[in-house]
């Protein structure tokens, strides 16, 4: 498959205590639109991800409200929803739509306003893709499931906590040089083992932020990108998976069966293999996220993503570079907005554009994760 | 009559508070305290223990040992003083969680702490009339009391369950006799959070008075006198009353002093004297003959003989026992109790 | 949870009823309308789980939802049955320090939760060591 992404756009990932819902989607659509070098008529369709605006800000029909916002209407616009991979979903279903024929030139892009709201309430609303009746209801937490997880990741592999709390050592590392990442700010080995216990053994440095913000690209068939670049990033890989909803119900809970399923249709897809791959934006929420995703990615054998992260092959300059953008973690989680923020990262690096967390890199990959593994979604990008 | 119990179960929550911790909050004298209500520690139930959680676990005991099957259950009574609604049965949500019969019928008893043995009699006319096969009565509370009360060293939590039937009897009821009067001893108003008492009013004109003619009645009603019984037990809201009533009674030591736990768990209200009757039975012997008297504020005493039936051994041999309960313990201090027992308004 | 949620599942929470598959054996907690194994092969039955598993993982919640503030750190586990299915449980009566992936555990009828001071209180299964290793 070969889907050409034309423009990317951003807005700054923290609190925007000042700036409402649509606002941020559209100040992200306006800058991946600039970028793209298009006009507002060129666009045929929206695919936009978000979460949970019922909760979060009491607004369903959320595809409408952005489409009227954006000055877009009357163009077809279409909510999809996959909890944290809301975003990646959008970003798949725009390549579909283009790959389909229907349309050339499409806006995937994702928002989420999570700071309109008190911490237990994003804490309950965020546990809403565990399942609710069998795992939130009994007092289960978001950070519980992926606390879970990595205890019996250190159970099995000798996975350290240490070797958790270097995740996000390196992506608080990366942040520092993303203008547009929530955190800028070094943090050490130590900062993480002695912030506050969130569920054990995971602290607060292992875990995502709560964060407002939007992301955008702008989608085109290879035909049509020919109009507006030379030189475009390709989507070349798209895969997708679920599993159980329930953490509980899969038959062993240190592999995200989603994300290996995902990864290798990607793969497939893009006639390639996880050894190609140079650069990866993966779905680190919590610490032992990155460790789960680098390993059911195949870029490191099961078990060994503890181990790997301390010899350094994930850092900038390591063999395969992750969450170069600082990742969920540093950057921030605006859940709905992860999947297309993460394209953005990879766009960027594979155009030459990221500055001083520049890699050198002709195919990159994003790993977008819904719940605690219900949805995986997979994409490759290759330079043009 | 040939009805009787068939098994019985008891729960005691994991928590203990000391006396002394208590009396350390209220800078009252733990030693005087200890002295005059005979107690040490009281029963804690964690915070998300109530009447109903407490019934089920010891109805599920009760049915374990009794091997009835729970369709075969056609009454569920459960007497407590701190149902965790008002209006809404226990007894529903103790049918449902033990599996009983659809088609049987279920209440909640209120009578302070007698109505464990109410449900008792109330099962024990039903079986014998023929209506049901088997009922499930039990006693439990989270008995409330006012911080800095008296009542505070003593008022403690735990369920206690029988099945009461015909058949593979592992004890026999031979009699029961009642006393009830008037007589406002301890009370609790409608939307108050503890109750009230008389003080020292509780003891003669009611404890003492009920538990001695209930008691007494029965024992004449069936031509029997104290050295015909192995063990005696009365209900116990502190280690004085029971020793006290048991020696007026004309007991013996070695009669009552095994079925009085109220020095290590405290008054469990509506399973204070079933608690008493469940420990005294781990350790009767087939033809041992018992006395339980029960008493509830308000007031009233119930009155049992009970001899125990060569099933006993073999039904015993399954399940936790009152002892196992006793050891498995982990105490707390005020503030843990406090906010267990949601003292703390937030 | 709404009344008409809860109430539906009220067998599964207080007695673990669960469905097993005839065709391949498989148990599933809670009860599911088709095997996810035979799909539509699936031949189920309700069967009552016993109770009794070991700890698979753990954590502690220091960070609790709407809900479960004010009742302090409190465990949750993955638990595995005996008969086969796995469950996410409240862990009581039991110090964190002394939790251990695999032990044995039993389940207890306690009070899950409750909807504010008049509302319904929700009543459910937890699980407390089993004591016997």
């Amino acid at each position: 498959m070969r889907v050409a992404v034309i423009g990317v756009g951003l807005t700054k990932f923290g609190e925007h205590w000042d700036t409402s819902f649509s606002r941020l989607f559209v100040e992200a659509g306006a800058r991946a639109i600039e970028d793209a070098g298009i006009d507002g008529g060129d666009i045929d369709a929206i695919y936009v991800g978000n979460m949970s605006g019922g909760r979060f800000i009491d607004q369903e029909h959320i595809s409408a409200l952005i489409a009227d916002h954006a000055g877009l209407n009357p163009v077809s616009s279409t909510r999809v929803e996959a909890a944290c991979a809301s975003g990646g979903l959008a970003l798949r279903s725009a390549a579909m739509a283009i790959l389909s024929g229907m349309h050339d030139i499409v806006v995937a892009g994702g928002v989420e306003k999570m700071t309109d709201v008190l911490t237990e309430r994003t804490t309950q609303t965020l546990a809403t893709a565990a399942d609710q009746e069998w795992e939130a209801f009994l007092g289960m937490t978001f950070p519980g499931l992926y606390a879970v997880i990595a205890r019996r990741h250190m159970y099995e592999f000798g996975t350290t906590r240490e070797q958790l709390a270097m995740v996000s050592v390196k992506n608080h590392g990366n942040a520092i040089h993303n203008p547009y990442a929530q955190f800028h700010r070094k943090i050490t080995v130590e900062d993480v083992l002695n912030s506050a216990m969130v569920a054990d053994p995971l602290r607060l440095l292992d875990c995502s932020p709560i964060t407002d913000g939007a992301a955008c690209v702008i989608l085109a068939s290879e035909e049509k990108a020919k109009e507006f670049t030379d030189s475009p990033v390709y989507i070349t890989g798209s895969g997708q998976a679920s599993s159980t909803i329930s953490l509980h119900d899969r038959e062993r809970i240190t592999v995200i069966d989603s994300t290996v399923n995902a990864g290798k249709e990607a793969y497939k897809r893009a006639n390639v293999e996880a050894k190609d791959i140079q650069v990866a934006e993966v779905h680190d929420a919590f610490t032992i996220g990155e460790i789960l995703a680098i390993e059911g990615l195949g870029f490191v054998e099961l078990g060994r993503g503890g181990p790997a992260t301390e010899e350094g092959i994930t850092q900038i300059g390591g063999k395969i570079p992750v969450n170069t953008s600082g990742g969920l973690k540093a950057k921030g989680h605006p859940v709905g907005a992860t999947g297309v923020a993460q394209a953005v990262e990879i766009v960027l690096q594979l155009r030459g554009e990221a500055e001083a967390r520049q890699v050198d890199a002709d195919i990159g990959l994003t790993h977008n994760v819904g719940g605690s593994g219900g949805t995986a979604v997979v994409h490759i990008f290759e330079k043009g | 009559m040939n009805v009787g119990i068939a098994g019985y179960g008891v729960y005691l929550p994991r928590y203990r508070i000391k006396v002394e911790e208590i009396a350390r909050v209220w800078a009252a004298d733990s030693e005087r305290i200890k002295n005059n209500l005979l107690i040490s520690e009281k029963a804690v139930p964690a915070e998300d223990e109530d009447t109903a959680t407490m019934a089920v676990e010891a109805a599920r005991e009760a049915l374990l040992m009794s091997r009835v099957p729970p369709d075969k259950i056609g009454a569920v009574y459960v007497g407590s003083e701190s149902h965790p609604y008002t209006v809404k049965p226990t007894a529903t949500i103790v049918a449902e969680a033990i599996e009983a019969s659809i088609e049987s019928t279920a209440a909640d008893y209120e009578f302070a702490c007698k109505a464990g043995t109410a449900a008792i009699q109330t099962c024990m006319g039903l079986v014998a009339s023929g209506m049901i096969e088997y009922g499930l009565a039990i006693g439990a509370d989270t008995a409330q009391s006012a911080p800095g009360d008296a009542l505070e060293y003593t008022a403690a939590a735990g369920g206690v369950a029988y099945i009461i039937g015909r058949h593979s009897l592992i004890a026999e009821v031979e009699g029961t006799h009642s006393y009830t009067t008037d007589t406002p001893d301890f009370w609790r108003r409608e939307g108050q959070s503890y109750p009230s008492h008389g003080g020292r009013f509780t003891g003669l004109p009611a404890y003492f008075k009920h538990v001695y003619n209930a008691s007494k009645g029965l024992m004449k009603k069936l031509e029997l006198k104290p050295d015909d019984f192995r063990f005696a037990v009365f209900h116990q809201p502190n280690g004085k009353f029971p020793r006290k009533v048991a020696e007026m009674l004309r007991f013996k030591k070695e009669q009552y002093l095994p079925g009085i736990l109220v020095d290590k768990v405290g008054n469990l209200y509506s399973g204070s004297s079933l608690l008493g009757l469940a420990r005294v039975l781990d350790l009767a012997d087939p033809g041992d003959r018992i006395l339980l008297t029960s008493f509830g504020s308000g007031a009233g005493s119930d009155s049992f003989s009970i001899v125990v039936t060569d099933t006993i051994r073999e039904k015993r041999s399954t399940g936790t026992r009152v002892d196992d309960y006793l050891k498995n313990k982990k105490y707390v201090d005020y503030a843990a109790y406090a906010r267990l027992r949601r003292k703390i308004k937030v | 949870m709404s009344i008409p949620r809860f109430w539906r599942s009220i067998k599964s929470r207080y007695n673990l009823i669960a469905t097993k598959c005839l065709s391949c054996g498989g148990t599933y907690f809670p009860p599911r309308a088709i095997c996810p194994k035979c799909r539509r092969r699936s031949r189920l039955e309700e069967v009552k789980l016993g109770g009794n598993g070991e700890i698979v993982s753990y954590t502690v919640i220091h960070s609790p939802p709407e809900g479960f503030d004010h009742k302090g750190p409190y465990i949750m586990a993955v638990v595995k049955l005996d008969e086969g299915p796995c469950l996410t449980t409240q862990i009581v009566d039991c110090e964190p320090e002394d939790l251990k992936i695999g032990m044995k555990v039993k389940k207890v009828f306690r009070r899950i939760r409750e909807d504010g001071e008049a509302g319904l209180i929700h009543y459910g299964f937890k699980f407390k060591p089993r004591g016997d290793g």
